[in-house]
């Protein structure tokens, strides 16, 4: 166990390594100048190429690279030489020129809403997609498991802009049940964060929790008919424990892989629901820095989302060691 | 095999079994009026091919055939007692305790995610309020009786640490650890390497004799039934179409499919044919089932009874002597001299 973990760890931190050298270089590769891009159009030549000095784009790619990846891990100083240094600490995932901020101070701003975002919907998408799954599973064939995989299939069906313009539309304007929302921290103001956070929660969920009710359904339907919970039955056991403790235990363990690596995903920022009800999270961070071409934070987003993955990738294998004792060893 | 009125039942009986299981493209009937028998401590063989309704009918003695997809009528009594009647949670009680079953395939019948000797504490648990200390004492004991060597250490393992004969060892202690009466066993050693396969045999039918267990030993093979049965019970098509005292049945078949079975079978004291004889055909859908004998369209002698009677009647199950059931349109004499001549050519005679 101890091995397998080491060795799952070296392999994380090499495919990490892989990955920053890609995702720089690719966006080095893309056109457009990033120096341009530093001052409007009444810009001049001699600006441009000061600028590009001064952010370092003028040095060769992988001096840059070695640089970016001191400054993860040592961090950097911007603009040495000019009298106005930016000293940018670790972990310094780059600066950006467009809104002079440092990348790392960002992605640590925006990351606590798309955290409560990701977190609540997880919840309770998990919670409504795995016990209706159950429930439809254990209904089979009969009206309540035709009724459930008819809402999931319009739930699945119907974009989540689709659902989140209409909530918006409904619930804040024509109703008023809820205000326009604004986000703020639940440690500050616990109330306005729940109300501000309930629809995008549902938004998100919605579109989840409908695949979760099928895969679950299918996956418990399969281990109904597994050997073992004949056995189970066999022995006399009430159907209760047969369902919870030999079907579902076996049947819901695929789902750990699913519902880790969903909450990884969506941890990179969720950019429909966060743009619809205005949430400064990943998400949106992401798309203002695509539009503004702002190619530091892109770098660093990227990088920062495919850690959790990758992360997220090594968590869930543990957890399957642990659950499924076949996978132990060697 | 018939019980009369007032006659004192046997142990197990069973009579008029149906089970059938409506699909989109018609009523599965699996099992078709089939009524056995067994004394206390015997041995009985149910042998069918797939499909003949063999493990069905097993499944309808344990309880385990699930009332809202299917629909099971008839009787069975076990030691006064009738089942098919009981209440869901009147089954439950039975289950793993008076009657108990071994599965064919003991890797995928063992939970893989529960140590062996859990498992069987569980068994024990489900029906007997024991201790954890003295379930697992008993879980020792009950591993070690079934020959299983280390059982400190192996009563952690998990299913898959463990060898397919080890495994269905395992599979036969938890089926044995609370003394149930009767033993269904399912195909128990289909799924093994045939070294172990007589191994498992020789464990069952010792401890069916230290435990005074009855057993209902179902298989497709024909060749495993002769050292362990007392009784044969010869199926097809949902139906029971041959019963007989195991040498008996091996001597003297009379019903052409059970003959065609017989003779398919490589024997060591035999000289070996030019070709093993195999049945020819497939066995038939459980939803369009022949008008007459479900065996007709496979029957090489259906012609030689002149009525058509094959083509259009069900054949009853009918004595020949008392304890030979026979459910076949052909008369008595002719279907022994049918199975003398088989058994001539297979001997190498004329």
């Amino acid at each position: 166990m101890t091995g397998y973990l080491i060795r799952r760890v070296l392999s994380m931190i090499t495919l990490l390594f892989l990955l920053s050298i890609t995702v720089f270089f690719l966006f080095n590769l893309l056109p457009g100048d990033p120096a341009r891009l530093t001052c409007g159009k009444a810009c001049s030549p001699q600006t441009i190429e000061a600028n590009r000095h001064r952010l370092g784009y003028d040095e060769p790619v992988l001096t840059q690279y070695t640089k970016f990846v001191t400054g993860i891990f040592a961090g950097r100083t911007f603009s040495a030489d000019s009298p106005e240094p930016i000293v940018c600490e670790a972990p310094c995932l780059g600066y950006s020129f467009t809104r002079h901020q440092e990348v790392t101070k960002m992605i640590v701003t925006a990351l606590p809403v798309t955290f409560w975002l990701a977190i609540g919907a997880f919840l309770l998408w998990l919670s409504i997609g795995i016990s209706v799954g159950i429930f439809a599973a254990l209904n089979r064939g009969r009206w309540p498991d035709r009724l459930v995989m008819g809402i999931s299939l319009v739930g699945y069906s119907m974009p989540s802009f689709f659902i989140g313009l209409m909530l918006v539309f409904f619930v804040i304007l024509k109703l008023g049940w809820l205000p326009f929302p604004a986000y703020i921290s639940p440690f500050e103001n616990l109330g306005q964060f729940l109300q501000t956070m309930i629809l995008p929660w549902i938004v998100l969920a919605t579109l989840y929790a409908a695949y979760y009710m099928r895969l679950t359904r299918n996956q418990v339907l399969e281990v109904l008919g597994d050997d073992y919970v004949r056995t189970a039955r066999a022995k006399g056991l009430p159907e209760r424990v047969v369902v919870v403790k030999h079907a579902l235990r076996a049947g819901l363990t695929p789902i750990v892989t699913s519902a880790g690596l969903d909450l990884a995903g969506l941890l990179g920022g969720a950019i429909i629901s966060e743009n619809i009800f205005s949430l400064p999270g990943l998400g949106s961070l992401a798309i203002n820095s695509v539009l503004d071409s702002d190619l530091p934070v892109i770098t660093g987003i990227t990088l920062v989302t495919a850690t959790f993955i990758i992360f997220a990738n090594l968590v869930v294998d543990l957890l399957y060691a642990v659950i499924d004792p076949r996978v132990r060893v060697g | 095999m018939q019980v009369e009125a007032g006659a004192e039942r046997p142990f197990l009986s069973v009579s008029g079994l149906s089970v059938a299981f409506p699909t989109e493209d018609g009523l599965v009937r699996a099992v078709d009026g089939v009524s056995l028998s067994i004394e206390k401590g015997k041995t009985l063989a149910i042998v069918g091919e797939s499909g003949s309704g063999k493990s069905v009918t097993a499944q309808a003695i344990m309880g385990l055939i699930n009332r809202k997809t299917a629909k099971v009528s008839g009787e069975i009594w076990l030691d006064g007692q009738e089942l098919v009647g009981l209440s869901d949670s009147e089954v439950q009680a039975l289950r793993g305790s008076e009657i108990a079953m071994i599965f064919q395939d003991p890797m995928s019948s063992l939970h893989p995610f529960y140590r062996v000797g859990d498992q069987i504490v569980e068994a024990i648990r489900a029906h007997r309020q024991v201790g954890a200390k003295a379930a697992k004492r008993e879980t020792l004991d009950m591993l070690r009786r079934v020959g299983i060597p280390a059982v400190e250490r192996r009563i952690d393992d998990y299913p898959h640490q463990l060898s397919g004969g080890m495994r269905q060892r395992v599979m036969i202690a938890m089926a044995l650890i609370n003394s149930p009466a009767l033993l269904i066993a399912d195909e128990p050693t289909t799924a093994l390497d045939v070294t172990v396969q007589a191994q498992i045999l020789e464990l069952i039918t010792s401890l069916q004799a230290e435990f005074g267990t009855t057993v209902i030993m179902i298989t497709h093979d024909l060749g495993i039934v002769a050292d362990v049965a007392d009784e044969v019970a010869v199926m097809y098509g949902g139906r029971i179409v041959e019963v007989a005292p195991t040498g008996l049945l091996y001597d003297r078949p009379e019903m052409p499919y059970t003959l065609g079975l017989l003779s398919s079978i490589p024997r060591m004291d035999r000289e070996l044919p030019e070709r093993l004889e195999a049945i020819r055909g497939n066995p038939p859908s459980p939803i369009r089932l022949p008008a007459g004998c479900v065996f007709q369209p496979r029957c090489n002698y259906s012609d030689r009874v002149t009525s058509g009677a094959c083509l259009d009647v069900r054949p009853e199950l009918l004595p020949t002597t008392p304890e030979h059931l026979v459910r076949c349109h052909l008369p008595t004499e002719e279907r022994q001299q049918i199975t003398q001549d088989v058994f001539n050519i297979l001997a190498g005679g004329s």
